[in-house]
């Protein structure tokens, strides 16, 4: 099972939420504040961090750019209950989803196998597939953009996946929620929004008018044409 | 009849009444005068000139008088002479009336004005008396006319007229002018005001007018500003009252909030424990459980209406198709029993989220306080969606149709309270305003509750 990093920095939340990711049979390490989660991050080598926007110190947003920052780790935030603001913010600091407090136990539990689940995209045949500047690798799960790779977080990955599984073809925001946040229509669009603005600033050569991550007004996005 | 008009009115007909008073008695006194003395001298010319015909001559034929008229007609007039039936001169007798020839008759000197060739003449008439005996003086049995113009006089009696008109009517303009400016000073500071008051109607509780001079208007200025100062005043206490009351549920609620979390967070080991937990514990365990969940529930539906109240409440806004919304937002909470006509290709621009919380709020209601079956109705109207949620119960009381979209409104005080949180309409109505849309109850005519959802399908943005 995952390990997970539980940055919480109120005691009976921190407790309440070890005690249930425990059970449910995840290995947990549950610190107060960021720094010290930020401490732990090489040490115990997690596979998900759980984190708590409102930090005393060094808050939850830096806390999440310093972690995409230094890699790809999956990382879900708690937020108080649609706080926009703050949700907005966390996803453009690199968050790929979160749950708003107070949470049942099998929301977090969903969030976090959503975020692990990483090659549903069935691989095809070909290894490797070539749009323009951009190589795809299914199988090795890299993307390089003029032969150099690009570092994208779990979320960001599997968007492209999907999107570029199909090219030419839309997708409503809907739809990638489902495939890839494992969420339905009831899902949180800005999710997609945010990731795809962060995929584009990857991948695009001018963000402003992406080529790969194209906008369908109205409709929701899709992957070219080239 | 504005008050403009009234004090214009005022002044015009103050104005008319000196005009008149001043023109009009100056100009009758001055044609009196102009005509008494114009009379006056042609009597007394004619009488001299009458005078100057004695002695008489004995014989009184026709010739004679001829010769009287002749030397009493003066440049401009003619005359004429009579006596005993015989008349001579050069005089038209038909404008000798009737009433003038009985005064002569009588010995008297008569004068009148008449019409005469499309001017105005003056005819004068006298009887030549004879002296018999130093005292008592006779008639001579002569009478005499003269006819001369008088219409010298009478223009320049009209030229007076018309100065009379002039002045009168200069007179009128210049009141006119000085009751517009008097009907301004005044109106002024009323239509200032009048706007100061409609800003306050409006809610502009800073609207106050300028306070000039020590006058009455001034007067009525300053009290209106005080009493706009004590109104704002007083407004600003009651709002920041409020905004303390609502910052306080929106305190509690987020204070609230951590402990729940962490209970919450355990309750899924609970369930997952209760049943190997002996009898009362794990009843007593369920309840914690199922009352903790309803508690988050009222949480964070307090926490939605303090979002609401103050404005931070957002719209996340997507294309989507409205039909899937509601089937998942249907699937999602396990509400089968719903009987739905939803058509396909109904897209819309709005935040699938929220219109899942009405959604569920409105069929949960339906299915809880109606009588199955329930359906819920999709279609276009114009530039809106509908949805509509009835039920085939009793429908709601006219009592309480008012009140459905309440915050804690119980239909029936004697209602538990495990029904929910008590704003989950509140919440579908506010939604639908934070939409630009509106959500009505009412009963439909066959019985049953009928609740309708109107919201802008938005257009491309």
């Amino acid at each position: 099972m995952p390990r997970v990093l539980l940055i919480e920095d109120d005691e009976a939340v921190r407790e309440g939420l070890s005690l249930a990711l425990t059970y449910q049979g995840h290995t947990v390490d549950a610190v107060r504040t960021g720094e010290e989660g930020l401490d732990l991050l090489s040490s115990v080598a997690p596979d998900v961090v759980v984190l708590d926007l409102m930090l005393p110190g060094v808050d939850g947003f830096e806390v999440c750019r310093r972690i995409r920052a230094a890699g790809d780790l999956p990382i879900i935030m708690l937020t108080a209950r649609n706080d926009d603001i703050d949700v907005v913010a966390g996803l453009e600091a690199g968050a790929d989803d979160y749950v708003a407090k107070p949470a049942q136990a099998r929301v977090l539990e969903a969030r976090i196998r959503a975020v692990l689940r990483r090659s549903s995209v069935s691989a095809p045949e070909v290894v490797a597939e070539r749009y323009g500047d951009l190589t795809i690798d299914r199988e090795g799960l890299v993307v390089t953009r003029l032969g150099r790779p690009v570092s994208l977080a779990p979320t960001e990955l599997r968007l492209l996946l999907e999107l570029s599984s199909s090219p030419g073809r839309v997708m409503s925001r809907q739809q990638l929620l489902e495939s890839v946040w494992d969420q339905g229509y009831l899902g949180d669009s800005r999710l997609v929004d945010a990731c795809v603005q962060r995929l584009r600033s990857k991948i695009e050569d001018d963000a402003a008018a992406p080529l790969y991550v194209q906008t369908v007004r109205g409709f929701g996005y899709r992957f070219g044409p080239l | 009849m504005t008050l403009r008009l009234r004090l214009l009115l005022a002044f015009a007909l103050l104005s008319i009444v000196t005009a008149v008073a001043v023109a009009g008695v100056g100009y009758v006194r001055a044609r009196d005068a102009v005509v008494q003395r114009a009379q006056d001298n042609a009597v007394i010319e004619t009488t001299n000139r009458v005078e100057q015909l004695y002695p008489l001559p004995t014989r009184l034929d026709a010739a004679a008088l001829e010769r009287i008229a002749g030397r009493v007609s003066g440049r401009e007039g003619t005359a004429l002479a009579q006596a005993r039936g015989v008349v001579a001169g050069s005089m038209d007798s038909s404008v000798i009336t009737q009433e003038l020839r009985d005064l002569v008759s009588s010995g008297r000197v008569g004068w009148q004005r008449v019409p005469y060739q499309g001017g105005v003449w003056l005819v004068v008439g006298m009887q030549l008396r004879v002296t018999s005996g130093g005292s008592s003086s006779g008639s001579s049995g002569v009478e005499v006319y003269v006819l001369r113009p008088f219409t010298t006089e009478i223009e320049f009696v009209g030229e007076l007229a018309r100065n009379a008109w002039l002045v009168g009517g200069a007179g009128l303009l210049f009141a006119l002018g000085l009751g517009f400016l008097a009907a301004r000073g005044v109106l002024g500071p009323v239509r200032e005001l009048q706007l100061a008051a409609w800003k306050l109607g409006q809610g502009d509780l800073t609207a106050r007018v300028p306070v000039r001079g020590r006058d009455e208007l001034a007067s009525v200025a300053s009290t209106f500003n005080s009493t706009a100062s004590s109104l704002e005043h007083y407004v600003g206490e009651l709002q920041r009252m409020e905004a303390d009351a609502r910052r306080f549920v929106a305190d509690v609620s987020h204070e609230l909030k951590t402990p729940l979390a962490a209970m919450t967070a355990v309750t899924d080991v609970l369930d997952a424990e209760t049943g190997s937990l002996p009898g009362v514990a794990g009843q007593a365990a369920r309840l914690v459980n199922r009352e903790t969940l309803n508690l988050t529930r009222l949480v964070n539906d307090l926490i939605e209406v303090t979002r609401f109240d103050s404005g931070t409440a957002a719209l996340a806004l997507d294309d989507v198709d409205v039909a899937e919304v509601i089937r998942a937002s249907l699937r999602m909470r396990g509400f089968t029993d719903v009987t739905t006509s939803l058509p396909t290709d109904v897209r819309a621009r709005l935040d699938p989220r929220r219109l899942d919380v009405i959604v569920a709020n409105l069929v949960g209601n339906a299915l809880r306080h109606g009588s199955p079956p329930v359906f819920l109705t999709l279609w276009i109207e114009g530039s809106s969606l509908v949805i509509s949620v009835g039920d085939s119960g009793p429908g709601l009381p006219d009592a309480v149709l008012p009140h459905v979209f309440a915050r804690f409104y119980k239909a029936d005080s004697a209602r538990g309270r495990s029904e929910g949180s008590g704003l989950g309409l509140a919440i579908a109505w506010e939604n639908a305003r934070l939409h630009g849309g509106t959500l009505v109850a009412a009963n439909r005519p066959g019985g049953g509750a009928l609740f309708t959802l109107r919201l802008p399908l938005g257009g491309e943005r």
